[in-house]
């Protein structure tokens, strides 16, 4: 087990390594004058401009500031964006408001996912699984841009239940809406999988034998059908995430939170290349990081997986 | 969830004003007849140390003795069939059986002879739907399983008869430890401790003489051989010390040899335990040796049944002469194996007439006409369900 984990954080790095080298490549390579980018129309003094290109480096071949950049990264030097902003402050403030959205998101997707793909796969061609059938496809069909200014209309505008928009500092109540939102299609295809999942496991041997036991019902669907089911749940928990970071781009633009999705947008938008490689490499971490996670989980839900 | 148990230091008898309006077939209503609460003060004592664990106060249903005359578990004339596409499939037509404590009964049968839903309609564990039980009784203790309440069915499950399945790697859940399998049902419906249930699952793995059971314990099923994990098994439908084991061909995913110490084993623990064994099989050289009586089955019907030296030494009824004549015998080496010709019939389409006259070489029209009744040939307890008796197919063939 450890063996293993050192070597998949020893892939990490390399992962890592690679990802920001392509992301840094893709903001800098094609940019003629990053400065002039950067002030727009106004022209930049010959001092500004010494002085700027030393700090990025912006003279020497590309090789060598992408070594720089990544030094700066292992101490814990982030950067500034073009506009001068230290890159830590703007991560430490972006950061919460997406973790917090998108950890709202998961727990409605694992809550209403999980709940209702059982129901539905305990009680399959029932009126609840026909219908929560038809939403899911729904749901699943509706790319995340149209449902987001859609339930912003409905829920926030006529109805009213919600914020229609976060504002600078979001609280938890606001989020609500965003989250449902960024979770929706989760939330489906976590209840498709835990149905299917839910309704191999009821036919299975070893929940006869549970039956057979003389144990109540409730126990055999929560410690036997339950429990092997999320098996394969758990695992699109960590795929899930890939989807949600993607999410928060539109639901944080929509919505007007300022979360990494705004930011990061904010960064393509006006070609701010420390911003945007900042903010990609820490994704990758966390993504790294979760799936790492989520396949250790794994195997502490599977005793028959076995990690060498 | 907790369920409120009728407790049995009073004398009351199982049922008295339920209020169910729900007859018990032999209704002894008021009876003061002492409860006998399986395993604990009983007279079945002494296959194991009478521990502070064993004497934890039961919590099981109270059931009566049988009265002289009834039987531990008596199923009488069960039918159940199964709606499917191709229409309703006859899968038991009016199967009777019985077993007593201490006593053998191996139901025989080829595969899809109904022997698997015979003995889960017993246990109620059959899903219905798709299965209807038509009608039919499956009396213990002179109650009737097949018509008690859904709670009350489910603490006679697993407490007083328990059932072993076919193949252990499937039938037991892989991502549980064996000893918490084995002591699950003792955890949540008798409240035993963890720490007591630790001690339980070593003693019941030493009983089914799984090696270095202490060290085995926290190891997962699919870290044991098919023979050590069919052992385990049996411990968890023993773990409660239930009065009727059901064994569903339990040797059958198993190499010979260990089939032949997994019989042994069953075999010493039910004399150890005076319990009643149901040995499901289709294999009548697996059972020779451990079977007391056997009762043979034939699309869903029984066809012969006999205590074992009978049916081996006189078989009356043509299929169990087939099945007899499939089995690989020492006496007559050299004069090659005979295997009854034919397929078992399709459950929708059974034949008219005698269930297995198109395969049976001693059909006659009126096989293809009538259907035989199982008739008592001479001794006790001994039937064949054949239009001739023996003696008339001893001379028939001859
Ligand atoms: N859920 C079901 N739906 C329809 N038919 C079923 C179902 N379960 C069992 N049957 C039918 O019932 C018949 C008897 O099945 P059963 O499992 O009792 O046979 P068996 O005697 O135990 O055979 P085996 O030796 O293969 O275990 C078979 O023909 C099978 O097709
Ligand atoms: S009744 Fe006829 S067909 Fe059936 S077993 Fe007897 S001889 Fe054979
Ligand atoms: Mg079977």
């Amino acid at each position: 087990m450890a063996r293993y984990i050192i070597r998949r954080l020893l892939q990490m790095v390399v992962t890592f390594i690679g990802t920001t080298f392509v992301v840094y490549a893709l903001m800098f390579a094609n940019q003629n004058d990053p400065l002039q980018a950067l002030a727009g129309d106004r022209p930049v003094s010959d001092n500004v401009r010494q002085v700027l290109t030393e700090q990025y480096h912006l003279n020497e071949p590309f090789l060598v500031q992408y070594g720089y950049y990544m030094q700066g990264l292992l101490t814990g030097d982030l950067g500034r964006t073009l506009t001068g902003r230290p890159i830590g402050d703007v991560m430490s403030d972006a950061w919460p408001n997406t973790i917090k959205l998108a950890l709202l998101a998961l727990f409605f997707a694992t809550l209403f996912g999980i709940t209702a793909g059982l129901v539905a796969g305990l009680r399959r061609g029932s009126i609840f699984d026909n219908t929560t059938l038809a939403l899911t496809l729904v749901v699943v069909g509706l790319p995340i841009i149209v449902l987001a200014p859609i339930a912003q209309l409905v829920f926030g505008v006529k109805l009213g239940w919600f914020p229609t928009t976060a504002g600078a500092r979001p609280s938890l109540y606001g989020l609500i809406l965003p989250a449902l939102v960024l979770g929706a299609a989760s939330t489906a295809t976590m209840m498709r999988l835990t149905r299917a999942s839910v309704a191999e496991n009821v036919r299975a041997d070893y929940v006869r034998t549970a039956r057979a036991k003389g144990l109540s019902a409730r126990r055999v669907v929560a410690v036997h059908v339950l429990r092997n089911s999320l098996i394969p749940v758990i695992t699109l928990i960590g795929v899930d995430l890939g989807t949600l970071m993607a999410g928060a781009i539109v639901t944080e633009g929509v919505f007007n939170i300022p979360g990494v999705g705004s930011k990061l947008l904010l960064g393509i938008q006006t070609e701010d290349g420390p911003l945007v490689v900042g903010f990609v490499s820490v994704l990758v971490i966390v993504f790294l990081v979760t799936n790492l996670l989520v396949d250790l989980l794994y195997a502490v839900l599977d005793p028959r997986i076995r990690y060498e | 969830m907790t369920y409120q148990y009728p407790s049995h230091g009073q004398g009351q008898g199982y049922g008295q004003g339920s209020g169910q309006g729900q007859s018990y077939g032999h209704g002894y209503p008021d009876s003061p007849t002492a409860p006998v609460v399986a395993g604990w003060n009983d007279d079945r004592t002494g296959w194991d140390t009478p521990t502070a664990a064993w004497s934890t106060p039961p919590t099981r249903a109270r059931v009566e003795r049988p009265r002289s005359g009834e039987h531990l578990l008596d199923v009488r004339d069960l039918w159940i069939e199964f709606a499917t596409r191709d229409g309703v499939a006859r899968v038991v037509n009016g199967v009777s059986f019985h077993v007593d404590p201490g006593e053998t009964l191996a139901i025989l049968g080829e595969s899809g002879s109904g022997k698997s839903v015979t003995a889960q309609a017993v246990l109620g564990i059959l899903d219905t739907p798709p299965a209807v039980v038509r009608s039919g009784q499956a009396l213990f203790s002179g109650e009737d399983l097949l018509t008690m309440t859904p709670e009350r069915r489910r603490q006679v499950r697993g407490q007083e008869i328990a059932m072993v399945f076919q193949d252990a790697l499937s039938a037991l859940n892989p991502v549980y430890p064996v000893g918490w399998q084995i002591t699950e049902a003792l955890r949540s419906r008798r409240g035993v401790s963890k720490a007591e249930a630790r001690r339980r699952a070593v003693e019941m793995m030493d009983l089914v003489q799984i090696p270095a059971a202490a060290q085995r314990i926290d190891d997962y099923p699919h870290q044991f051989s098919g023979g050590m994990r069919q052992r385990v098994m049996i411990a968890m439908a023993l773990a409660m010390r239930p009065k009727v084991l059901i064994a569903d061909e339990p040797t059958t995913a198993l190499d010979v040899t260990v089939q032949a110490q997994i019989m042994d084993l069953l075999a010493t623990l039910r004399a150890e335990l005076e319990m009643a064994l149901i040995l499901i099989t289709h294999d009548l050289g697996v059972v020779a040796d451990v079977a007391d009586r056997i009762t043979v089955m034939y699309a869903g019907r029984v066809v012969e049944h006999a205590d074992v030296h009978t049916l081996y030494g006189a078989p009356a009824h043509p299929y169990t002469r087939g099945l007899l004549a499939s089995v690989p015998r020492l006496e007559r080496r050299g004069q090659g194996l005979h295997s009854i010709s034919g397929t078992p019939p399709n459950p929708v389409a059974i034949p008219a007439g005698c269930a297995f006259h198109p395969r049976c070489p001693y059909a006659q029209q009126m096989c293809r006409m009538t259907e035989p009744t199982l008739l008592r040939i001479g001794r006790l307890d001994r039937a064949s369900a054949c239009h001739f008796p023996p003696e008339a197919l001893d001379a028939r063939h001859a």
